[in-house]
């Protein structure tokens, strides 16, 4: 008999959301500690969930006792039992990180601000482990309408950029909802294990092609593939520093999650590589958005931003992997959305760092921070390398495995796209360590240091230990990536 | 041709419904005409919806007056009853429209506590004014505004907290 594990996973974060206002009450200090508290609970839950998916396969709960294809299920295979771990353990970091912050950024809103943190946690882990294609809606809209929250209290700036999430963010999920809604009529049915059997007698049919399209496109404004991602920089730029540590690294890395669900998942490979040149479709719009990411990035003088074009780029990586559609491409695919929301979230949070340090986030205020943040700016390089694909990182194994996925199918742009990529990441970060070395401007570094410049030190303690934990984290990933890799990814990839 | 047109009617009005949503959401400079687009273009899948679950000729509401008797088939003919998955789906759906839209809404409050316009032009006109003014400018005005600009803030924290 299995525990309640997989639906307490979701219940707990969500019932926690309401009595955190509550605490706040009392003591506001006090929602931190809760939050923190619940959030080692989850991530404690779902660790052991992923131990049982490896001992035993996949895990079939059914809600409330009601069979399967007419009641809501929670399927936990092994790609989400990782994506429950990686969603749980990174929201667990970043609680412990964001005190520091949400008390300097947003005086007095500690309590609500944890409230639609957990909202927001409930939100990705409900997408993540629902077996169901309209919960999976609910859950994208409790994760959407959070984000837009938590966005919307960043600094000057941010309501607007958040208003045009919200008009875009939209438009994605009701694209999303209606071709669920094309499914349903089709196939009657909206688990998805039924669905994937049901689709197999409509090969062909051109209702379901229609519920692709409106699906993938619904997914790619969530998860701000290339031409569709305006939404993003602006929001995670100007969301404030906790807020953009947790949603960055996540809703891209769930949509992508989600989108190789439905491909392999409800629709098959026969239906996505079969009757539509989808996967080749994806490899091309992996390749533009690599490159459309990587280019931006290059032109940007605001830290945060450039790190949300880096973003933009590595969900290229991801989608570019599934459209190679072989079993290498898509292993570095799932590999790297792993690796990327563990960088990802580092980076976001080592901006944090300097702008809770150095208020400010502008490329030109990290000058000479190395002296300062020793320990910061170190965590700092190790991400970037992970970045840029130097070999004992994490970063590099998933590009290998792109790479060579990308041979394999002959898909020669996607391997310049990733080389080229590989190149603007070397430029970007070295030229950021150049500016925290403080090796360019010498003249006019002794000018600035008298004023606020000695003002700045080494990052707290509770914002450098899940930094410090993350860069390590990075590194153990990339020394054990050969054990992932057998035991879990290998696991994970779809039947091809 | 006529089959064609007249036999899916309940899904041209709703592609038409969709459309005036999507118009109205990318074309509308003023903000709440942007969030009413964004509403109908939610509403019009929720019309979808329910549009799929009607039947013709002597349907009625799905109560089953003999299920309490526990068997396994009551002697139900679906064809004498709407399809109520949708409807329950829809109810959903609805709530999660009017989240959608209050959140919007407070956004924009948000907006024009800000910007004092929720027009989309002006709006992008004084962002691209305040990033570009010389600095003491801004800072004469800051002095100037500062009382204005903490009783905004005061309003957002409100806004926030509701």
């Amino acid at each position: 008999m299995f525990l309640q594990h997989p639906v307490l996973i979701v219940i707990i974060p969500l019932i926690a959301a309401v009595i955190t206002p509550v605490l706040g009450l009392w003591k506001k200090v006090l929602c931190y500690y809760w939050v923190v508290f619940v959030l080692a609970l989850t991530t404690l839950a779902s660790i052991d969930t992923l131990f049982a998916v490896l001992r035993d396969g996949t895990i079939h709960y059914q809600l409330g006792g009601w069979p399967a294809p007419f009641g809501i299920e929670l399927v936990i295979d092994h790609l989400n039992g990782m994506m429950l771990v990686l969603i749980t353990g990174i929201s667990f970091l970043v609680s412990i990180y964001s005190y520091r912050t949400v008390e300097s950024e947003l005086p007095g809103k500690i309590d609500f601000f944890y409230s639609i943190f957990l909202l927001q946690v409930t939100g990705f882990l409900g997408i993540v482990i629902t077996g169901d294609l309209f919960n999976l809606y609910v859950f994208l809209e409790i994760a959407a309408l959070a984000g837009y929250a938590l966005i919307a209290i960043g600094e000057d700036g941010a309501p607007w950029a958040c208003f045009r999430y919200i008009v875009m963010g939209t438009i994605g999920a009701s694209f999303y909802l209606l071709g669920v809604g094309y499914i349903y009529i089709s196939t009657g049915s909206l688990n998805m294990a039924d669905v994937h059997i049901l689709l197999q007698d409509l090969q062909g049919s051109k209702v379901m092609t229609a519920a692709v399209a409106f699906i993938i496109t619904g997914l790619a404004v969530k998860m701000a593939l290339f031409p569709l991602h305006l939404w993003l920089p602006d929001a995670y730029t100007k969301a404030p520093s906790a807020s953009s540590a947790l949603i960055a690294p996540l809703m891209t890395k769930i949509s992508l999650y989600v989108m190789i669900r439905i491909l392999f998942g409800v629709f098959g490979t026969s239906w996505s590589i079969g009757m539509i040149p989808l996967t080749e479709i994806l490899a091309w719009a992996g390749v533009i958005a690599i490159f459309g990411g990587a280019i931006m990035a290059l032109a940007q003088t605001d830290f945060k931003r450039l790190l949300c074009y880096v973003v933009v780029a590595e969900v290229g990586y991801i989608v570019g992997g599934m459209g190679l559609a072989n079993e290498p491409g898509m292993k570095g695919a799932i590999l790297h959305i792993l690796n990327d929301a563990v960088m990802t979230v580092g980076l976001f949070t080592v901006a944090g760092i300097i702008m809770h340090r150095a208020k400010s986030h502008k490329l030109s205020d990290l000058k000479d921070l190395f002296p300062k943040m020793p320990l910061t700016m170190t965590a700092l390089v190790i991400i970037g390398l992970s970045i840029i694909g130097v070999p004992p990182t994490c970063g590099f194994f998933s590009k290998w495995y792109l790479i060579q996925g990308a041979v394999q199918a002959g898909q020669w742009a996607f391997v310049v796209a990733l080389l080229f990529s590989s190149l603007v990441s070397v430029i970007l970060f070295f030229r950021i360590f150049e500016i925290g070395y403080g090796f360019k401007s010498e003249d006019h570094a002794h000018s600035h240091d008298s004023g606020s410049a000695t003002a700045i030190q080494e990052a707290p303690l509770s914002m450098l230990l899940p930094t410090m934990a993350i860069a390590i984290a990075i590194l153990i990933i990339g020394f054990y990536n050969q054990t992932i890799v057998s035991n879990l990814i290998n696991l994970a990839v779809p039947k091809l | 041709m006529n089959d064609f047109v007249l036999g899916h009617y309940n899904y041209w009005m709703f592609i038409g419904l969709m459309m005036i949503g999507f118009y109205a959401m990318m074309a509308k400079k003023n903000l709440i005409k942007k969030i009413i687009g964004m509403n109908i273009f939610q509403s019009a899948i929720i019309l979808f919806y329910i549009s799929t679950s009607a039947k013709r000729g002597g349907v009625s509401v799905p109560i089953l007056e003999h299920a309490a008797g526990g068997h396994g088939s009551h002697g139900v003919d679906v064809a004498h009853y709407a399809n109520p998955l949708p409807h329950v789906l829809m109810l959903t759906a609805i709530v999660v429209m009017v989240a959608t839209l209050g959140v919007a809404v407070a956004v924009t409050l948000l907006i024009y506590k800000r910007y004092k316009t929720i027009e989309e032009d002006e709006i992008l006109m004084k962002i691209k004014e305040g990033s570009s003014a010389p600095k003491e400018l801004v800072d004469v005005r800051s002095q100037k505004d500062s009382i204005k600009l903490r009783t905004n803030i005061e309003y957002r924290t409100r806004n926030v907290e509701l």
